[in-house]
């Protein structure tokens, strides 16, 4: 286990590296003097010499690289061209709403641990049928027709959720009223498509030795679903979640900018509709780096839990 | 979802499987909805009753009526007609794109699961790090540096969608090279080259086009999320993303655009997942189940 952490761990490490020399190849990929990318053409001389001596474009490319990644690893995103603030504190002021929207957006995907595993039961009953076509329907609806829909019908329409903005922090009523809608933009598809999976690996445990060991013992057919095979079934679905993090930010941006609510999606869309090079760069590598532990942590859960998880795919 | 079903194992003609389809019915609501989306985007000049950029102040933001049967936009522009010619751009970005991801991804794959054991580490770090970008983000970076055009979009999806189709045709690669007319292929002599294009591609190919068919209803949303926030395809070619958008802004006054606009996507989203789960049950049962 320690070795497999260990190998996650690097690999995490080497993924992150190379995101960030992707970027900062991106930035020198563009023809051109990079200080013009990044401050735009209205930039003074005055201006680009503090940024060249800054970002030590004089120096070799090796170099560069160097300085930009000692930079990242502590902590160093860059700084605001707009506020001329430290990119790092813009990003983790706006994190936690984009933290909480993500959050509960999987929490209520666990609906579909219920609905799977009692569509398992029975499989092609009509409950599982109706659910299978229904998760099926949900699961791949992209997130920015089931915003603008959810919007238009119950904020625009019914009236009975707020249009925009994330509401009062202090008051958490109205934080939660503001919440509702985006929350099902990004958790509907998730629904369906944790069902899906509980119900298959459901389906599979409960054809297993230990199940059918279970029974005969003359455990009822609730204690086995309930204590046994459920907390099987389960795994994959914590799995799928962790690999998964990448997916549900993305749903994320396209949400906040629908319903206009403050987070880190809409800051990298507004520094990039504004061409603020060092904000959208800075959000989108902690973005990666959020992603990247969020995907390792699942792994390494599921390597505790299942031991078998532990060798090479 | 019918994985329980008695679908017996079809091998032979492509007639069967197509008639194993239609006799579903949800493979059936699949294939018509993707069949209208082809002959939409194909015949768009013939179908569409409006030139889609023709400008008419007078009757702009109508509701659904007899003139306009979706109604119109704020330009006065016909909604139906920008909605048929919308499928035009969506296809073709989702056919290049998904194309271009496919060969890549097999050619890498099928590198990575036949080739040496440090040319596959290499290959899966390289495709772990492009999955874990968010493709919305990713975009929207390569957006900020290079500005937004149709090309940019295509790029960043080839990007993002190429380690889904190269991880699948590694795996389907290691398994493969250990059957039995593989290694018969190698006792022969044949080139590692020839291995693959005669006896692994092809053995593989089926189940990567199933798992492309459903990807493109994710490709046409990522398309119209970012024509959606301005930084995709350019108005006033009529894309469905840029038209979310038009409903977007007047969504107080005139919802109808809005609504409009997004049938199309949950149309399309549907037909390709219908057939695409179907495909997958009538002609490759084991990938069914390990999905």
């Amino acid at each position: 286990m320690l070795i497999y952490t260990g190998q996650r761990i690097l690999l995490a490490f080497m993924i992150i590296m190379l995101a960030v020399a992707t970027m900062f190849m991106m930035i020198h990929a563009v023809p051109g003097d990079p200080t013009n990318v990044i401050l735009g053409p209205r930039a003074t001389p005055e201006m680009k010499e503090a940024l060249r001596a800054r970002l030590h474009l004089d120096d070799p490319m090796i170099n560069q690289l160097y300085y930009f990644f000692r930079g990242i690893m502590q902590g160093d995103f860059g700084y605001d061209l707009v506020s001329n603030r430290p990119v790092r504190d813009i990003v983790l002021e706006q994190f936690p709403h984009t933290l909480i929207l993500v959050l509960s957006a999987l929490a209520i995907s666990a609906i579909g641990i219920p609905v799977g595993s009692s569509a398992a039961l029975h499989p092609n009953g009509v409950f599982d049928r109706v659910v299978g076509v229904l998760s099926i329907s949900i699961i791949a609806m992209p997130p920015i027709v089931v915003g603008l829909y959810l919007l238009v019908f119950f904020s625009v329409s019914l009236k009975w959720f707020p249009v925009i903005g994330a509401g009062d922090s202090n008051d958490w009523l109205n934080y939660a009223w503001h919440l509702v809608l985006p929350v099902l933009t990004i958790g509907l598809s998730w629904i369906g498509y944790i069902s899906r999976v509980v119900r298959a690996s459901m389906i599979e445990v409960l054809g297993d030795h230990h199940v059918a060991m279970a029974r005969a013992f003359g455990l009822t057919e609730r204690v086995i679903t309930r204590r046994y095979a459920l907390k099987i079934a389960v795994l994959p679905a914590i799995t799928v979640m962790g690999v998964s993090v990448a997916f549900i930010l993305s749903s994320a941006v396209i949400t906040e900018i629908i319903f206009s609510r403050p987070g880190i999606g809409k800051l990298i869309y507004d520094s990039v509709v504004s061409r603020n090079y060092p904000l959208v760069m800075g959000a989108v590598l902690f973005s990666t780096i959020f992603i990247v532990a969020g995907a390792t942590i699942a792994d390494l859960v599921n390597a505790m839990l299942d031991p078998r998880a532990r060798k090479d795919k | 979802m019918t994985d329980h079903t008695t679908t017996p194992p079809i091998q032979d003609t492509q007639f069967s499987v197509l008639s194993a389809l239609l006799c579903n019915p949800m493979g059936c609501i699949g294939f018509i909805l993707v069949a209208l989306f082809f002959f939409v985007a194909l015949f768009a000049d013939f179908l569409a009753p409006y030139d889609p950029n023709t400008i008419n102040i007078l009757s702009k933001l109508q509701g659904p009526g007899l003139d306009h049967l979706l109604g119109t936009d704020q330009l006065g522009r016909d909604t139906l007609s920008r909605l048929i010619f919308g499928a035009r751009i969506a296809l073709y970005v989702a056919a290049v794109s998904i194309g271009c991801a496919v060969v890549i991804g097999v050619v890498f794959g099928a590198i990575a699961g036949y080739g040496a054991k440090w040319l596959d580490a290499i290959i899966m770090t390289l495709f772990d790090m492009m999955r874990s970008y968010p493709v919305i983000m990713f975009a929207l970076a390569v957006v900020a540096v290079f500005g937004p055009s149709q090309a940019t979009i295509i790029a960043t999806i080839i990007v993002t969608a190429t380690p889904t189709y190269g991880r699948l045709m590694r795996t389907q690669t290691l398994t493969l090279r250990q059957a039995e007319y593989v290694l018969s292929a190698r006792a022969l002599g044949l080139s590692t080259a020839t291995i693959l294009r005669r006896h692994i591609v092809p053995n593989t190919i089926g189940s990567i086009l199933i798992v492309a068919s459903m990807d493109v209803p994710f490709v046409i949303a990522v398309e119209a999320s970012l024509s959606f926030l301005g930084l995709g395809i350019r108005p006033p070619t009529p894309s469905w993303g840029g038209m979310l958008n038009d409903g977007y802004i007047f969504i107080k006054n005139s919802p109808w655009l809005v609504v409009s606009a997004g049938i199309p996507l949950i149309l399309v989203t549907i037909g390709f997942t219908y057939l695409g789960e179907q495909l997958r049950d009538i002609l490759d049962p084991k990938l069914s189940q390990s999905k």
